[in-house]
């Protein structure tokens, strides 16, 4: 089964009352945040929440992120440390405009993934903020087997490039443009920055069917309002469900009778259309509109 | 051996922990929780704990808890000891 | 039989007003109100009412003593009756609902009798079975006529329904109306008619409408309270009894509401229009009335200006009595042809028990209300909380009181998972393919202990001080007095 990852729902490290209740809201990964939202005085004590957050119960079962401060800050280093122990699955590096800037982050995690001797791969999501990541996007998407993605960061992005955020998007079309192939050329996934306004619910879902028109895998959140707003809009219709179901009942049947071809109503269903009908089926699960048993 | 220092928030669901040193080698609590008719003698077990964990006697602690859950306690408490210490946390030794 | 006997005929004019008293002390002393007897008051203005302190004022002053204080509900206003108590004016309470420093005094022992929590149906019942005898009723109303004609639809302090004065004054040996708008005669349509009335004053204010709802009837933005909504019409959507002239009746606070307006949208996407609304009667019900997506609103309680203003302009938004609503003795009461019904809880136990009346340290502050009547008679009963609040874990190992007994409760709907009572085979297999979680109310309660500790146990001594009465007048529960 692959991993969705619709929603990335951005946690502060500072904030007592969202650390202890994201999970609840289900967002397919949850992605604290030890820079920007934390106040410099407040670093060291929200470093130590996220290290025990990521080990407590509530956050098994669900896929966490964290984004650490910068390695050349103080306290990237610190976060790191302490959010590789604690059990991150994926680190999310900050301002990545160049190759080096992954691997000098893949290495230091390497460093402490053997003195503890953690087997399992910490992944990488490298955000893209700046006019010179965007350029360099395609070969940061390929420079480490350890990225799962990209994604864009607006705001320090459109102060790049000297202009600000609009409802419409439009200053932000060739970044989209760009992380999107080159993720996809590097067969990762591709995220679409924030929509900051929490209140402009109409704007969230037009941004939203765009960015997943366009082909991005998911989008970074400020809000867990927004998560079952977008999983909806990601979602595959009832009628898209029920074909499905068909192509995936056709291919069990077929099986079952040792065919060799796959049929649906007369016409041949090959791999990748059985692929994609499993895909939605998938899909529909993630988005809570199927149960996985049928007692 | 350390000087006062204070970590956390009075918000609901976290806790603001201000410790200071003391002349006995002991551990003082004073705790002031909105769930205390519930938890009190669970989270002062708690403190203990944590404090001795890490080493710490000869302190008072003074605790306003807003129904933060344990691993709040844990990260603010050891935050605040930190603090006091003016240090970091030692990874490498606690791995 | 008598022979009839030749009679004067003798109009007097100045008798036509001769209900009018000119004051709350004349209507008393009129009422023949003596120690030992029962009065008691209505709950329409909820947290705005202005009747039940000012009439126990000048009962205090006047020196009655014993009485047995009989209002159908109490709110965080009515604190004052704690000096009535200790001055030994109130010796006895019935009511639904304590709340505030009176819930906080009566669970230290502040009575030596236990106050007799009822349900809203339940006291309709206890009215009938004439265990509860009402000597006088002091009843608030925004408007009357001076022959007793009442309604709160129109005047100044319109308030709505008068679903629970009316089966008071239904029962009331003397009925004394207060009201601060006299309207010619006759004030009609009456809820409260003047067959029914003894005397009437006129005084400043009854009530404060604006603080019925007390800020609960506002859309949220919490996200707990909205996850748990959208969950909440999720499992009604997909329940089997979502469909066209199916009947809901939803409260107000936070997730209820937004479950109303969430169905609204599905309903409006399906093409599905609903029976009757029922229940305390919101904006959003009105809003659902007008845009004929419920056929009829039925009403006990307005919550707020929108379902007040509804109730008297629309004739599709009926008036009802709490005998009509929910009395389990009454030969008609709405709630047993009622479909779906969203409860809230503060406690919820692994036997699916429902404590809505005390909170975690085992104070009184809540209300019995409609809670346990819908419960029993509703087809779905679901009931909604988050897991915990904040370290307070809502699902017990037992309910600290029993309100409403878990045998009656179909759903229960958390922020992480459904449980779905064990004898609702056939919903439990619809939610789940319908993608919802469903778990095991243990389970639920296991991790909630997992996340709060597991909870010390409230100490408290042996004297009872307030009986839980279900609907059919059997003690269900007791609440002791705390220890410290």
């Amino acid at each position: 089964m692959m991993k969705f990852r619709r929603s990335m729902l951005f946690v502060p490290g500072a904030n007592t009352a969202m650390v202890c209740n994201a999970f609840v809201y289900k967002p397919d990964t949850v992605m604290f945040d030890l820079e920007d939202s934390v106040a410099l005085s407040e670093k060291d004590s929200a470093r130590l929440m996220v290290y025990h957050a990521l080990q407590h119960f509530t956050y098994k079962d669900i896929e966490t992120a964290v984004r650490v401060n910068p390695l050349d800050s103080v306290f990237g280093h610190l976060d790191l440390q302490a959010v590789i122990r604690g059990g991150a699955d994926i680190i999310r590096l900050p301002k990545t405009d160049t190759v080096d800037d992954v691997l000098d982050m893949q290495s230091a995690i390497e460093k402490i993934e053997k003195e503890i001797g953690r087997t399992k791969k910490t992944k990488l999501l490298a955000a893209i903020e700046s006019a010179e990541g965007v350029v360099n996007a395609v070969q940061i998407a390929r420079c480490s087997d350890r990225l799962m993605g990209i994604a864009l960061g607006a705001e320090d992005y459109v102060r790049d490039l000297r202009t600000q955020r609009t409802k419409e998007g439009t200053e932000l079309t060739a970044a989209r443009a760009q992380i999107l192939l080159a993720a996809r050329a590097a067969k990762i996934q591709a995220f679409d920055s924030v929509f900051p306004d929490v209140r402009d619910k109409e704007g969230f879902i037009r941004e939203v069917e765009h960015v997943r028109g366009l082909g991005f895998d998911g989008k970074s959140l400020v809000n867990p309002n927004q998560i079952s707003i977008l999983h909806d809009i990601y979602a595959p219709s009832e009628k898209e469900i029920d074909w499905a179901y068909e192509v995936v009942e056709a291919a069990a049947h077929a099986e079952k009778n040792g065919l060799g071809v796959v049929s649906l109503d007369g016409k041949m269903v090959d791999a990748p259309i059985i692929a994609r009908a499993e895909f939605t089926l998938e899909l529909a699960i993630a988005s809570g509109l199927i149960g996985e048993e049928d007692e | 051996m350390i000087n006062s220092a204070h970590a956390g928030t009075l918000e609901s669901s976290d806790v603001y922990i201000q410790i200071n040193p003391i002349e006995e080698d002991i551990v003082e609590i004073e705790l002031h929780s909105s769930v205390a008719e519930l938890y009190d003698d669970m989270i002062e077990e708690l403190i203990r704990d944590t404090l001795k964990e890490m080493g710490v006697t000869g302190i008072n602690v003074h605790v306003q808890d807003k129904g933060a859950l344990d691993f709040v306690i844990k990260a603010r408490l050891q935050a605040a000891v930190f603090r006091a210490c003016g240090t970091v946390p030692s990874w490498e030794e606690q791995s | 039989m008598n022979k009839y006997k030749k009679i004067d005929k003798n109009v007097v004019i100045e008798k036509r007003d001769s209900k009018i008293c000119e004051s709350i002390e004349e209507s008393i002393k009129r009422s023949g109100l003596k120690d030992g007897m029962t009065i008691s008051f209505h709950h329409a203005f909820r947290g705005g009412d202005k009747v039940l302190n000012n009439v126990m004022k000048i009962i205090a002053s006047m020196g009655f003593k014993d009485l047995c204080l009989a209002s159908s509900s109490l709110a965080s206003v009515h604190d004052e009756v704690i000096q009535y108590i200790r001055s030994g004016v109130v010796t006895q309470i019935y009511t639904s609902g304590l709340r505030s420093k009176l819930g906080e005094a009566i669970s230290n022992g502040l009575m030596e009798k236990p106050v007799q929590v009822h349900s809203h149906g339940g006291r309709v019942h206890l009215l009938q079975s004439g265990e509860l005898k009402i000597d006088v009723a002091f009843i608030g109303v925004p408007c009357i006529d001076k022959f007793g004609n009442a309604t709160g639809s129109k005047g100044r302090s319109q308030c709505g329904s008068l679903g629970y004065a009316m089966s008071d004054a239904h029962y009331a040996k003397y009925v004394v109306m207060l009201s601060e708008t006299l309207e010619p005669f006759p004030n009609t349509p009456a809820s409260i008619s003047q067959d029914q009335v003894d005397a009437i004053v006129m005084v400043d204010e009854v009530g404060d409408p604006s603080k019925i709802g007390e800020g609960a009837t506002r859309m949220t933005t919490n996200p707990k309270e909205l996850l748990l909504a959208r969950r909440t019409a999720r499992v009604i959507e997909n329940s089997g009894l979502f469909k066209n002239g199916y009947s809901l009746q939803t409260g107000t606070g936070g997730s209820s509401l937004a479950t109303t307006i969430f169905l609204a949208q599905m309903m409006e996407k399906k093409n599905i229009k609903a029976s009757f609304g029922m229940g305390g009667i919101t904006g959003t019900m009105v809003y659902m009335l007008k845009n004929n997506l419920i056929e009829k609103l039925i009403d006990v309680q307005s919550f707020d200006e929108f379902a007040a203003k509804s109730l008297g302009e629309n004739p599709n938004h009926i008036e009802i009595s709490a005998n009509e609503y929910a009395n389990p003795s009454s030969k008609g009461a709405t709630i047993k042809q009622l479909d779906v019904v969203v409860l809230s809880a503060l406690e919820i136990d692994v036997n699916f028990n429902v404590n809505v009346l005390t909170g975690s340290k085992g104070i009184l502050r809540g209300a019995s209300g409609g809670h346990c009547d819908t419960a029993a008679e509703a087809k779905l009963s679901i009931i909604v909380a988050p897991l915990t609040r904040g370290r307070i874990p809502t699902i017990r190992s037992r309910v600290h009181t029993i309100v409403t007994p878990g045998e009656t409760v179909d759903v229960v709907v958390t922020d992480q998972g459904i449980a779905v009572h064990p004898r609702n085979v056939e919903l439990k297999k619809r939610l789940k393919k319908a993608g919802l979680t469903i778990v095991d109310i243990k389970e639920l309660h296991e991790r909630a202990i997992k996340l709060c500790g597991q909870p010390k146990a409230i100490k408290h001594t042996d004297k009872v001080v307030a009986q839980i009465r279900y609907r059919d007048g059997s003690i269900i529960d007791e609440v002791y007095q705390l220890a410290h």
